[in-house]
């Protein structure tokens, strides 16, 4: 994996590319996150055509608050790659990645549902585990992990 | 098509599907025009769980994301923190933990076999099924006082060293497992009956697959010959010589061919672990993370207050995220874990292969008959304790 041509490509909305134990992390600006995708994902020497997986993770009361994190994975190279976005509590709005990687359907539902994270263009934005009258989003970390009973 | 549809509820309550898993059907006829999956009745909570517990808590927990594999489950997790701390894991330890998660795949697809092939009205295997599981589940308890929820992997290594009764007892199933295997496809293999019901059924190309992000069994019916054991060997798989089973059709029927092949390349493996098992310790003990000896606290002060220290406040590994996954019976299990350097996760996200490759049913059987839609959810092997989580 050629990382000088991913900043070559998208320059200063790469905030930061980090190793840690093995895995590659690359931070970037949500406004190039589709585009970012895309090139991941067709680019010969990425081809980064599998998303494990996508979730959110809640930092408060640290602002910016959200961070989406997609683990991609190449099935031709077997390279794994992270690649995160992060949003601020007052706007927690991405676009969606359904058009990329069909798996994330499921997978931003479930961030919606858990974290409150809204995904642009999304197909179908709704709950999906916790019923469609639950309030709030249980995995932020304001909310208490116990005394609400569900309606 | 009569353009008049029926609205069909499938489940929670319903055996074939396997758990609580609801579908609403649109039906014209007996065709499914259109279907919803409604899942999360088994929610539990376990991610927001976790981040009240301490790091070795945690490994309790994971036992019950998949009630069928909680070897598989234990073994993701613990290696996703020993990939945070980097902890080297003893070379005995990671041979038996090869060991128990191959009986486990054999035993979570003995259990896919029995009642798939019973939701499809092939009464027998279930017997036979159920009879080998029983064996496994037997080792299973003898090692670690648990049938189901085994809990013995440890940050570090296992709970405890093997006795000798685990390697005679491996060997002896695995020296007359797969003729049993024979016996299964005795059954089925060239049953016309079960042909019928499987074979063209739920087709989903390996394109399509790797879009929907499904792997393991499913994945490798379709032909592309994706194993995490193989493409990055974890816990030493690269020393066990084993083939990946793969299908062509993607279809029903290979995918049960291919989790039938599975269990005899498990066995395989799992008697290649008991025979090749190296000496020496069962668990990194100069490891911050790892418990003193149980001994040692009756007359070791230091090891004393070291263990209540560990149960009272825990383990801090450094911060950093990690992912690791491994192959589950059901395909990629991941953990991702966020540490804060805190004595709890931060974050930790399961990345369930049941609630991935579940996403794939509807196109598995828009346009098919309602009873392809029993047979195509046996055929995802899901467990919804891990698709709900």
């Amino acid at each position: 994996m050629n990382l000088d041509a991913l900043r070559q490509r998208f320059g200063g909305s790469l905030r930061e590319v980090t190793v840690f134990r093995g895995e590659t992390t690359v931070t970037a600006d949500r406004d190039v996150l589709l585009p970012l995708g895309r090139f991941l994902r067709d680019e010969p020497g990425f081809s980064f055509r599998f998303l494990s997986d996508l979730c959110a993770v809640d930092f408060h009361p640290a602002e910016p608050r959200f961070q989406v994190a997609y683990h991609l994975y190449a099935p031709a190279t077997g390279c794994r790659l992270r690649v995160k976005v992060i949003l601020g509590e007052a706007d927690p709005v991405v676009d969606s990645v359904t058009g990329i990687w069909e798996t994330a359907d499921w997978h931003e539902r479930e961030c919606f549902d858990l974290f409150g994270i809204l995904f642009r263009n999304h197909p179908d934005m709704r709950r999906i585990l916790l019923p469609e009258e639950f309030e709030g989003h249980p995995l932020r970390k304001d909310f208490p992990l116990e005394g609400v009973t569900a309606p | 098509m009569s353009g008049k549809t029926l609205t069909l509820n499938l489940g929670p309550q319903h055996p074939s599907t396997h758990g609580v898993l609801r579908i609403v059907l649109e039906l014209d006829g007996e065709t499914v025009v259109d279907a919803r999956p409604d899942i999360g009745f088994l929610h539990r909570g376990i991610e927001k769980l976790a981040e009240s517990k301490t790091w070795h808590q945690v490994i309790v927990l994971t036992d019950r994301i998949d009630y069928l594999a909680a070897m598989s489950n234990n073994l993701a997790y613990v290696m996703a923190v020993e990939k945070l701390m980097a902890i080297e894991v003893p070379r005995r330890a990671r041979y038996v933990r090869v060991a128990l998660a191959e009986l486990q795949r054999i035993a979570s697809h003995l259990f896919w076999l029995g009642t798939h092939a019973h939701d499809l009205g092939a009464m027998t295997p279930l017997f036979y099924a159920l009879r080998e599981r029983e064996v496994i589940m037997d080792i299973f308890e003898s090692l670690a006082g648990s049938r189901l929820m085994p809990s013995f992997l440890r940050i570090g290594g296992l709970a405890a060293d093997i006795d000798g009764r685990f390697a005679k007892s491996v060997l002896d199933f695995t020296e007359t497992f797969p003729g049993r295997v024979d016996e299964y496809e005795t059954l089925l293999t060239d049953n016309p009956i079960w042909k019928l019901r499987t074979k063209g059924v739920g087709v989903l190309d390996g394109e399509s697959c790797l879009g929907l992000g499904i792997s393991g069994p499913m994945l490798r019916g379709a032909g592309v010959d994706w194993d995490i054991r193989k493409s990055h060997p974890y816990s030493g798989y690269d020393e066990f010589h084993f083939e990946i089973p793969t299908g062509r059709a993607g279809d029903v029927y290979d995918r049960y061919l291919v989790r039938v092949r599975e269990m005899r390349e498990s066995a395989r493996i799992a008697r290649q672990a008991v025979e090749g098992l190296p000496g020496g310790e069962w668990i990194d003990a100069g490891s911050a993370a790892v418990f003193p000896p149980r001994h040692e606290l009756k007359h070791n002060v230091a090891a004393l207050i070291r263990h209540f220290g560990l149960v009272m406040e825990g383990i801090t590994p450094p911060a950093g995220e990690v992912y690791h996954a491994i192959e589950s019976p059901r395909g990629e299990l991941g953990f991702y874990l966020v540490s804060d350097g805190g004595p709890k996760p931060l974050r930790l996200k399961v990345r369930a292969p049941s609630f991935v490759n579940l996403q794939g049913l509807v196109k598995m059987i828009r346009g098919r008959l309602l009873a392809d839609v029993v047979a195509v959810i046996g055929a995802v092997d899901i467990v919804l304790a891990e698709v709900d989580r």
